[in-house]
């Protein structure tokens, strides 16, 4: 089956007052139908900035290149109001902080309708009344009365069901999630997963899920891609990932997890600082932060290249690699 | 808010009796009386005066019997400067000229600035952009004492379009300079806080996720950004609405309008009390209607906001 979004060769570049800073670089990669893929990163790692990208939300000092086949329809190439056809229909996006990602001005039922009436030529009755529906399937208490409230009238955790429901109003192929739990309560964090898994399997939408929580990839996603410095380094199925890293990033990422089982007094975190991208680190951007690094990795920055069935590394070390020898 | 707009009006009351006893002290304080002149005039005669217009009972007795004609007759009594005019007389004479021009540059002010302020952050660092924020700055530096006679040079003396001065009863052509040489600062300063509250809104969160929707760029700007971008801009308006319709003594003197701006100044330099006082008042109750319409506006704007 044709992936819904193919990715090709996507970088992001700002240009700063004297420089020019790569925030995502030559990023490739496939969204199947119906498959959840995890981008996973730390902060500046540019995991938002390149769905942000796709999306045409960048800031003005930016250059996106590449491509992001949506079809047979490139997303990068396509003029404002052209993509304005695209998006919030076959792609919708839901942002990290829900507090503030709704406008306080104006009620529930005039966000969500107007999403309808553009895309789907609703009158506004009808938009309202089906936007309703929606707010009643993502949970939402008394929908027909919520509907009139304003934002500031609803818990973190409500006003992000309701930027999933804004964001499912069109039944869209792809749903994009920046960091769609860190915002909320661990215990809330649990029903938005549940409520993720459950809408995928109702509406068949692939979803992209940006996060630098483990614990939300391994619940929820099948694929994952690992980000640093701008670059995948590590791309494969979750359980490939979880269990057998190939690459000392991952492997770190996943040791500075705390985990209920292992009743460590301190947490293992990646020693270091994540690389400012105006100054990466010459060859392999993860070297002064990596245990196994030599002297080829000094010099060199490692290809993405194949790793196993349906798995891709960045990495020169071809050795077993495991806790203790990282970090 | 029915609720709401009785209560601001009952402490309105409160407000207006200590502005008027706060005014009359510092009135009184302040060294001369309306009949001190440069010619030495009999102790005889001044006294007579003094006994005319009740200036020879005792302060505290004066302040009461002000309070009292205002309350219940309406009467902001008569003039000291000019015989035969009552305060109520001047106040009807002058206050709807200066009304006039007042709220036609109210008017020009806030539509021409808000409407630069958002073309100007939509384009931000454009050509455009750049033109405004260079004119609105001009605009800003250049005080009306400046604009009023740039105007007249321009517009009557070298094109000859205008008439350079006088009301003729509110024709528009005698309208037009005034209210250009009012509103210029002022339409400058709204354009400039229109600016930059809109540019914060469009960089928000809730305005990325209007586009995300796919909503054009037009409807995200007025559906989603004008109505918080606009919350600084209220509160500025409430305050220059009541400076700008009570007019400026800037604008009465170079275009001979006749407004109650220049009656005030020179009431004040005249001691002549009672149109002091009057002028005060009206400028005291305008200033709490004008901040009770931009609370109720809040309220319309920001639904945070209860009254």
């Amino acid at each position: 089956m044709a992936p819904v979004l193919t990715v090709k060769d996507l970088t992001v570049r700002f240009a700063l007052h004297q420089s020019e800073v790569v925030a995502v670089n030559n990023l490739n990669f496939a969204l199947e139908a119906g498959d959840t893929l995890a981008v996973v990163g730390e902060s500046g790692s540019g995991k938002s900035q390149a769905f942000l990208a796709l999306m045409g939300l960048m800031a003005k000092n930016s250059t996106v290149t590449g491509q992001a086949l949506l079809g047979d329809v490139d997303l990068l190439n396509l003029s404002k109001s052209a993509l304005n056809q695209y998006r919030g229909r076959d792609v919708a996006m839901i942002f990290q902080d829900p507090m503030t990602s709704l406008n306080p001005t104006l009620r529930l039922k005039q966000q969500l309708g107007e999403v309808l009436v553009r895309h789907k030529r609703q009158d506004k009755r009808e938009a309202e009344r089906n936007a309703i529906a929606m707010l009643e399937r993502v949970g939402i208490p008394e929908p027909a009365k919520r509907a009139n409230a304003y934002p500031h009238e609803l818990s973190g955790g409500m006003r992000q069901r309701v930027m999933i429901a804004m964001a499912l109003l069109c039944q869209p192929k792809i749903l994009i999630a920046d960091e769609p739990t860190t915002a909320l309560d661990v215990t809330v964090q649990a029903q938005m997963l549940d409520l993720f898994k459950s809408l995928r399997e109702d509406f068949g939408t692939s979803l992209v899920l940006i996060t630098h929580d483990l614990g939300v990839v391994a619940g929820v996603a099948d694929r994952m891609m690992v980000m640093y410095g701008g670059r995948a380094v590590e791309k494969g199925s979750v359980d490939d990932l979880f269990y057998d890293p190939r690459h000392p990033y991952t492997l770190g990422l996943l040791h500075s997890t705390p985990h209920i089982a292992k009743r460590a007094a301190r947490l293992d975190p990646i020693q270091g600082m994540p690389p400012s991208l105006e100054h990466l680190p010459k060859g392999c951007a993860f070297n002064p932060r990596c245990a196994l690094s030599f002297d080829r990795c000094l010099a060199e920055r490692p290809p993405l290249t194949e790793a196993g069935e349906g798995r891709e590394k960045a990495c020169f070390y071809e050795g077993p690699i495991a806790y203790g020898k990282v970090a | 808010m029915i609720k709401f707009i009785l209560r601001r009006l009952a402490v309105a009351i409160p407000t207006l009796l200590v502005l008027i006893v706060i005014s009359f002290v510092l009135m009184k304080m302040a060294p001369g009386n309306p009949f001190a002149g440069e010619k030495t005039v009999p102790q005889t005669v001044l006294d007579n005066i003094f006994a005319r217009y009740g200036l020879d009972k005792p302060e505290w007795q004066q302040l009461l019997e002000y309070i009292y004609n205002v309350v219940f007759r309406f009467d902001f009594g008569p003039s000291f400067q000019y015989r035969d005019r009552s305060v109520n007389d001047i106040i009807a004479q002058g206050f709807p000229v200066t009304f006039t021009y007042g709220a036609w540059a109210f008017l020009m002010a806030t539509v021409v600035g808000v409407v630069v302020g958002i073309a100007a952050a939509v384009r931000q660092n454009s050509w455009a952009d750049y033109l405004a924020v260079g004119f609105t700055v001009g605009a800003q530096v250049v005080p009306n004492f400046v604009m009023a006679p740039i105007l007249v040079l321009v517009f009557t003396l070298w094109l000859g379009w205008l008439p350079g001065g006088g009301w003729n009863g509110g024709h528009w052509s005698n309208v037009i300079l005034p209210v250009i040489a009012l509103a210029t600062s002022y339409f400058a300063n709204i354009a400039r806080i229109t600016r930059s509250s809109m540019l914060e809104v469009l960089g928000s969160n809730y305005v990325r996720t209007a586009r995300a929707k796919g909503l054009p760029s037009w409807q995200v700007i007025v559906r989603h950004a004008l109505r918080p971008a606009l919350l600084p801009v209220v509160s500025y308006l409430g305050p220059i609405f009541v400076g700008m319709v009570t007019g400026s003594v800037v604008i009465d003197l170079y275009f001979s309008t006749g407004g109650i701006g220049q009656a005030f100044v020179n009431s004040a330099l005249n001691r002549d009390y009672s149109t002091i006082l009057g002028i005060t008042i009206l400028l005291g109750a305008l200033t709490i209607t004008a901040n009770l319409v931009v609370d109720i506006l809040y309220a319309w704007i920001d639904p945070k906001i209860k009254l």
